[in-house]
C-alpha cells in the first residue's frame, strides 16, 4: 500500500451483465497492478478476491489445459490464463465473453448447444465387435497413432466456436471442435465407426456448413486444426459420395 | 424446492467419477444414474496429470514387484489388501482405457510404451506424451456419454449430504445457473471430488480442489483417515505452482543445485551413476525429494528466483527431438510461465502441494461408514497410498476405485429401494434456508473469504509443510479454530442468484476450514515421522506405536483423532531403501 503511486497499474475493461439487474450488457473499468509474470485471469481473480466479488468467470487449472477461461482479449477468443499483461501493456485491454454464446452472467456463456453437439457425433470408440479385454490393449502403430493424434488434443475451450463466422450465423452448425473430434475418431485404427458418424457430420449442419475461413485453426491454443479436420471429412465425405455413384453397392466390401 | 431421484448419484466427474458411470451404464443399464459436478466433467483436475498411470504389463515385471513398490513407497501405511487389489485390477483397467480410445503412446511394434518413474523397481507408467490425465479423462469422459440415459447435472454444486436414520439418501446442490437449491434423492451417493490443494499457497492443483467431499463425508460423521499426510510434489514451477511431470526424470532429466550438482546423491538416493536407473536419485520417491530441497536450500545451495528458491531440473542432454516427442507439454508450459525453453536452459522448480494421501475413510470397496455413502478417488482414503504416494499410481486408483465403488454402490442402491422422502424434504429445506440465512440474505459482516483464504493457506504451510513439529503444530490448532470462528462473520459482495461464483467459494472455504484444522489436528497427534510426513521433534519412524492410520472425528469443538490398524498381509514393516 506504500508505495501505491509507484507500483504501475493497467486497466481492464470488462463486460458486465447480471440478468436480475441488466437490460443490456455494459462495461465496467478496474485498475489493477500491473505485473510482468501475470496473465488476465491473474488480474480478474485479483478484481474478484480484492475489488468487486460481483465479477463472475469460470476457471480453474491455469495452465491451459483445462478449457475453462476462454475469453475474448481485445476482441480475439483466447483463454485467460494464456494471455500475458505484458503483451497489452501500457494499453488498456478489452475482456469480453467469448463470441457467438449466450451470455448466462459477465464472462460466463452457456455451454449447454455445445454439449449437445459434442454428443451428437458420437465421440467414442464404434465397433462391431468389443475385444475382451483378457486378449490385451489394441495394436496401433506409431504411424496409426499419428493419423489422429492431433484432433485429440482439443480441450473444449470453445476459441474455435468464437473465432467461426459460420457459427455466428447459424447456430445450429456442429462446429470446429465437435467435427474435429469426429475425425479424431473416424481415424482412429480401433474404431469402426464411421459410417454412423458420418449421418452427423455430413448433415446439413455438418461440414458443409463451413466456408473454410480457417479462424479456428488459428485461435486453437492447442494446434488442433479443426479447419483441416473438417476438409479431411470433406474429402472423405466426397470419396463415399463418388464411390457410390460408381459402385451402387456403395464402394464397401 | 425442486426434488430429483435417482438410483445412484455420483458427485464429481472427474476420472473416479466418470469411470463409476461408465461401470454403472455398461454392467447396471437398469439403474438411474446421475453425475452432478461443479464444473463441466471435461474440467476436473484429472485433467492436469501428466506423467502417467501405473499397471503392470511388461513381461519383465510382476504384480507383486508393483505392489511391494507400493508397499514401500508407503512406508508401510499402506494397508495391503488394497493393495493387492489394486495391483491385480489395475492392468485390465488400463486395457478398457485402451478399448475406449484412450490415445497411449507407443512402441514401434504397436504396443503400448511405458515409461519409468519415481520409486517404482520397474518401468510400468503407461502414459499419452505427457498429457496423460487429459487423455484419460476426456476418453472417460467421450466414453460416458455412450449411455444416454446417464443424467447429466453440470455446473451444480453439493453442499449437503442427506442422511436419515443414518443412511446417505441424497445431497442438496446449488444450480449455478439459477442459484436454486435443489434436493437430489439417491438410493447411493458416491463422491468422487477430488483432493485438497487449495488449502496450501503454493499448489499444483486447480480451483476447484477445495476439499468439498471431505467436508461433506466428515459433516455426515465419517472419519478422515491419514490427514497429515500431504504429497508435496518436488518439481512445481515457484510462484504459480505449475506441474512439471515426474516424467520428465523418468525420461533421463536431472536435478541439481547451483552448482550443478546432482545434490540427491547426498540424501540417500544416491549414487548418481549409471543414469537412469530405478528407485535411485531423481527416481526416488516424491517425499525423499521434497525432503532433500529443504536441506540443499538450508545449506544455501538452491537458486535464487523472484518467487522464492529453487533448483533446476537439466533436460537439455534429452535433446529437442526427444523432448517434443515425450515432454512437448513440459516446454510449452516451461516456455509460457518460466520463460524457460527447456530445450537450451534448466527449468527452476521446487516442492508444491500436488496430493492428499488421506481423505474420507473407505473400505476396499468404496464403502464408508455411513450406509449408502461411497467414495473413490483423490478424496477417498482406502488406504492404497499410506505415507507417501507412488507418481502414476493416482490416475490408476482413479479407475480400479471408480469402478469398485460403483459395483458396491449398485449393489447397497437395489438392496435399499426404499427413501424417507418426506424427512429428507424437510433437510434439504433447512439447507436452503441455511445457505440463504448465512450468506445470501446475511446482515453485517466484514470478512472478505480472499483474506481468510490466505491466512488459511498460511497457516497450512507454516504448520503442516514437508516438516513439521510441535512448536509449530500446537499454535496452529487454535489458529484454525479462530478462522473457523471468523468465518461466521464473513460477508459476500454478490447476492444475486445465478451464476454466483463467489456464494460457491465462500461454501468451499468453510469446507477447507473444516478439512484443513481435521489435517493439523492429526499431524499435531502424529508423534513419529513417516512418508510425507517428518516431525522434526520425532524423527523417527515408530511402528510400535504408529502403525495405524489416523482417524480425524468431527465433534462440536476440536476434531477427535482416534486410530485404526494397518492391514499387513505379506509384507511386515521394513526400512526403505533406494539409491545403491
Amino acid at each position: 500500500m506504500a508505495n501505491k503511486t509507484s507500483q504501475p497499474t493497467i486497466r481492464l475493461e470488462i463486460l458486465r451483465y447480471d440478468p436480475e439487474k441488466d437490460s443490456a450488457p455494459r462495461y465496467q473499468s478496474y485498475e489493477v497492478p500491473f505485473q510482468e509474470e501475470w496473465v488476465v485471469l491473474d488480474a480478474i481473480n485479483h478484481i474478484k478476491d480484492q475489488i468487486d466479488g460481483t465479477l463472475t468467470h469460470r476457471w480453474s487449472c491455469r495452465m491451459g489445459v483445462c478449457g475453462s477461461c476462454g475469453m475474448m482479449v481485445n476482441g480475439v477468443a483466447k483463454l485467460g490464463c494464456s494471455a500475458f499483461l505484458r503483451d497489452y501493456y501500457p494499453n488498456p485491454i478489452r475482456v469480453e465473453p467469448l463470441a457467438h454464446f449466450p451470455i448466462i452472467r459477465d464472462l460466463v456463456v452457456q455451454l449447454d448447444g455445445f454439449m449437445a453437439k459434442l454428443q451428437s457425433v458420437q465421440p467414442w470408440i464404434i465397433r462391431k465387435e468389443e475385444k475382451p479385454v483378457e486378449q490385451g490393449e489394441y495394436l496401433q502403430s506409431p504411424a496409426q497413432h499419428a493419423r489422429y493424434k492431433d484432433f485429440s488434443m482439443c480441450i473444449n475451450c470453445l476459441l474455435c466456436y468464437a473465432a467461426c463466422p459460420v457459427t455466428e450465423l447459424e447456430p445450429h452448425f456442429l462446429g470446429p471442435a465437435a467435427i474435429a473430434l469426429a475425425q479424431r475418431y473416424n481415424l482412429d485404427s480401433r474404431d469402426e465407426g464411421r459410417e454412423i458418424r458420418q449421418e452427423t457430420v455430413s448433415s446439413h449442419i455438418g461440414i458443409w456448413q463451413c466456408t473454410l475461413v480457417g479462424e479456428c485453426s488459428v485461435v486453437c491454443p492447442k494446434h488442433v486444426d479443426p479447419a483441416g479436420a473438417i476438409q479431411q471429412a470433406k474429402l472423405a465425405s466426397t470419396m463415399d459420395w463418388y464411390k457410390e455413384l460408381l459402385w451402387p453397392w456403395g464402394g464397401k466390401r | 424446492m425442486e426434488i430429483h431421484e435417482h438410483d445412484v448419484v455420483i458427485v464429481g466427474g472427474g476420472g473416479a467419477g466418470l469411470r463409476a458411470a461408465i461401470e454403472l451404464g455398461e454392467a447396471h443399464p437398469h439403474l438411474r444414474v446421475a453425475v452432478v459436478s461443479k464444473v463441466y466433467p471435461m474440467r476436473s483436475h484429472t485433467v492436469a496429470a501428466e506423467g502417467g498411470s501405473a499397471a503392470v504389463i511388461k513381461p519383465n515385471d510382476s504384480l507383486d514387484h508393483h505392489a511391494y513398490d507400493t508397499v514401500s513407497g508407503s512406508d508401510w501405511l499402506g494397508d495391503q489388501d488394497a493393495i493387492e487389489a489394486f495391483v491385480k485390477e489395475a492392468p485390465g483397467e488400463m486395457i478398457r482405457m485402451d478399448h475406449w480410445g484412450c490415445p497411449w503412446s507407443r512402441e514401434p511394434d504397436g504396443h503400448v510404451a511405458v515409461r519409468p518413474f519415481g520409486g517404482m523397481t520397474i518401468e510400468r507408467t503407461w502414459y499419452a506424451a505427457d498429457k496423460s490425465g487429459f487423455h484419460m479423462l476426456h476418453t472417460l469422459f467421450q466414453t460416458a456419454l455412450k449411455f444416454q440415459a446417464t443424467k447429466w447435472y453440470h455446473e451444480w454444486f453439493a453442499t449437503k449430504l442427506l442422511v436419515d436414520e443414518g443412511r446417505c439418501q441424497g445431497i442438496t446442490a446449488i444450480e449455478l445457473l439459477t442459484g436454486q437449491v435443489h434436493a437430489i434423492l439417491a438410493k447411493a451417493v458416491i463422491l468422487c471430488t477430488g483432493g485438497m490443494g487449495r488449502l496450501y499457497p503454493y499448489t499444483t492443483n486447480g480451483a476447484i480442489k477445495t476439499a468439498d467431499g471431505m467436508a461433506l463425508s466428515y459433516r455426515a460423521g465419517v472419519a478422515l483417515k491419514d490427514m497429515e499426510f500431504v504429497q508435496y510434489h518436488p518439481t512445481g514451477l515457484p510462484g504459480s505452482g505449475i506441474l512439471i511431470t515426474e516424467g520428465a526424470r523418468g525420461d533421463g532429466g536431472i536435478l541439481v543445485n547451483k552448482d550443478g550438482y546432482r545434490y540427491l546423491q547426498d540424501y540417500g538416493l544416491g549414487p548418481p551413476d549409471p543414469w537412469p536407473r530405478l528407485r535411485a536419485m531423481e527416481l526416488g520417491p516424491r517425499d525423499r525429494l521434497s525432503q532433500a530441497f529443504v536441506h540443499e536450500d538450508a545449506k544455501g545451495r538452491t537458486i535464487q528466483t523472484p518467487f522464492g528458491t529453487a533448483v533446476h531440473l537439466d533436460l537439455r542432454h534429452l535433446g529437442e527431438a526427444k523432448i517434443n516427442k515425450k515432454l512437448p507439454f513440459v516446454r510449452e508450459l516451461a516456455k509460457n510461465y518460466a520463460g524457460i525453453d527447456p530445450v537450451h536452459d534448466p527449468i527452476p522448480v521446487r516442492p508444491v502441494v500436488h496430493y492428499a494421501m488421506g481423505g474420507i475413510d473407505t473400505d476396499i470397496h468404496g464403502a464408508t461408514t455411513v450406509p449408502g455413502l461411497f467414495a473413490a478417488g483423490e478424496c477417498a482414503c482406502i488406504s492404497l497410498n499410506g505415507a507417501n504416494r507412488l507418481g502414476s499410481n493416482s490416475l490408476t486408483e482413479l479407475l480400479v476405485f471408480g469402478r469398485r465403488a460403483a459395483a458396491a454402490a449398485a449393489r447397497f442402491a437395489t438392496e435399499h429401494p426404499k427413501l424417507a422422502k418426506e424427512l429428507l424434504k424437510k433437510q434439504a429445506a433447512d439447507e436452503e434456508g441455511r445457505i440463504a440465512a448465512q450468506f445470501i440474505r446475511k446482515q453485517g459482516g466484514k470478512e472478505r473469504i480472499a483474506t481468510l483464504r490466505r491466512e488459511m493457506n498460511l497457516v497450512m504451510e507454516e504448520s503442516t509443510g514437508i516438516y513439521r513439529d510441535g512448536k509449530t503444530l500446537e499454535p496452529a490448532l487454535p489458529k484454525i479454530a479462530a478462522l473457523k470462528e471468523r468465518f461466521r462473520n464473513v460477508t459476500l459482495d454478490d447476492r444475486t442468484a445465478p451464476f454466483n461464483t463467489e456464494l460457491i467459494s465462500a461454501i468451499e472455504l468453510e469446507f477447507m476450514l473444516e478439512v484443513a484444522e481435521a489435517a493439523i489436528h492429526s499431524a499435531f497427534q502424529r508423534k513419529e515421522s513417516r512418508g510425507s510426513h517428518q516431525r522434526t521433534d520425532f524423527p523417527k519412524r515408530d511402528d510400535q506405536t504408529f502403525l495405524k492410520h489416523s482417524m480425524a472425528y468431527r465433534t462440536d469443538g476440536a476434531p477427535r483423532i482416534g486410530y485404526k490398524d494397518v492391514v499387513i498381509t505379506r509384507w511386515p514393516p521394513a526400512e526403505r531403501v533406494y539409491g545403491k
